[in-house]
């Protein structure tokens, strides 16, 4: 019995999930769950996730919600194959923790917004609030130095090695990395654009690519 | 040496301090006073390169954001106070979802009421009601859920107290005191009984005693 994930291939926080099974090697199924109708609100879904949000799993008699989460849990239960994703030592794996809430805290409160005004209102016909967009980019700016000094030290950000800490910004970054000022951005800064190019040739990244049809 | 937490009288913190005062660990503080932006100072941001608190350092070990703090204290002190990570690995995925329920859903709204209607007026700067209105609304909505999660459960994860609880404490003491907005968890029946539990924690006493904040 496989675990099923209820999601969408193609939305970040789902393959957050689907990056973590397939860096540890873990067979998985995916349920559609169709955003575009709001399929996440319906209360068959809403008994898997009360918030009416993807991604959610069920593994058995087994249910969780929050990406972040899950693929804590599957990298805690699965640690011995795979990708290590959560360091060698507590003290290791408190620095990946500590970067990890660092793309929830700092990074995806700025990415979240930014990708609803520029990728997600223009496709729904939506206007996209300018103002807020302009003040978003130079705060991701400022957040873009810190990384860029951490990277500047660390191969990745928490250390040596591929981590959740790395793992766990993947999906936004590539909505951000389509947008041609944030990419910019991102490639002026020697070690950022090291960093992404070396974690985007990860083979579990070009898999979770063609599976979301990019 | 011992360990130390840095800004114990900001909420962030608690979270962290909570974590150490359940576990019985020893720590030492340092203030940093958000109010007069001490936390901008390079010997600061030398700790934590965002700026923001806490900050722990436990000799030559530095760590930041409070809810990695608190799951490094629960799991290096796991033998000693009550275990806040559950006792099999699914309970603690269930601590971690409703950690991330925390992060995600419950603190963004909470802190816009918290940085409107409690700093605005001590920072001068003045208060988004547009902001406050939607703020309650979302939070309205996420106490919904959580009243009828804690029907089923004494605490958020099962029937164990455990981080997911405690990272709630510090912002929730703002919701019913200095916001003034108590009625959002006593008007819910099993949020409050909920609240009257986890807020009547001795932990949580002292920690709310001691680093009281002179707003």
């Amino acid at each position: 019995m496989v675990v099923k994930l209820y999601g969408q291939v193609t939305a970040a926080c789902p393959q957050r999930v689907l990056l973590c099974f397939l860096e540890k090697e873990i067979e998985f199924e995916i349920v559609h769950i169709d955003l575009d109708t709001f399929e996440q609100k319906k209360p068959e879904h809403l008994l898997r996730q009360p918030f009416g949000q993807v991604p959610a799993i069920e593994d058995g008699d087994f249910k969780l919600f929050e990406s972040r989460a899950i693929a804590r849990y599957y990298a805690t239960k699965y640690s011995d194959q795979g990708t290590n994703l959560l360091g060698k030592s507590l003290e290791h794996r408190a620095i990946v923790d500590q970067w990890a809430d660092v793309e929830t805290h700092y990074f995806n409160v700025l990415a979240h917004p930014i990708v609803i005004n520029l990728v997600i209102k223009p496709r729904l016909g939506e206007e996209c609030d300018v103002v807020l967009v302009k003040d978003l980019k130079v705060k991701l700016e400022e957040v873009l130095d810190i990384y860029e000094n951490r990277l500047a030290s660390n191969r990745f950000l928490a250390g040596d090695e591929f981590t959740m800490a790395d793992l766990t910004h993947m999906p936004a970054m590539r909505y951000l990395m389509g947008i041609i000022d944030i990419n910019r951005m991102v490639k002026a800064r020697v070690n950022m654009n090291r960093w992404w190019e070396e974690i985007t040739a990860r083979p579990a990244w070009k898999k979770l690519m063609v599976m979301a049809g990019s | 040496m011992v360990l130390t937490i840095y800004a114990p009288f900001f909420a962030s913190s608690k979270r962290a301090v909570v974590t150490l005062v359940e576990k019985g660990v020893e720590f030492e503080t340092v203030n940093v006073d958000l109010l007069k932006g001490e936390q901008n100072q390079p010997e600061y941001i030398a700790i934590q390169p965002f700026g923001k608190i806490p900050a722990l350092v436990d000799g030559d070990y530095k760590i930041f954001e409070s809810r990695a703090i608190m799951r490094y204290i629960a799991e290096k002190y796991r033998s000693q106070g009550p275990d806040l990570l559950g006792k099999t690995i699914e309970e603690r995925g269930q601590v971690e979802q409703w950690l991330d329920v925390e992060a995600t859903s419950y603190h963004p709204p909470l802190l816009a009421l918290t940085l409107n209607i409690v700093f605005a007026p001590l920072m001068g700067f003045p208060a988004d009601e547009k902001v406050i209105k939607e703020s309650e609304e979302k939070l309205g909505e996420v106490l919904d859920v959580y009243e009828a999660q804690l029907s089923k459960n004494e605490y958020l994860a099962g029937d164990f107290v455990s981080l997911a609880d405690l990272a709630h404490l510090p912002f929730t003491e703002y919701l019913v005191g200095a916001i003034g907005k108590a009625y959002m968890i006593k008007d819910r029946k099993h949020v409050s009984a909920w609240w009257d539990k986890i807020s009547n924690r001795a932990a949580w006493k002292e920690v709310s005693e001691k680093y009281a904040l002179p707003v």
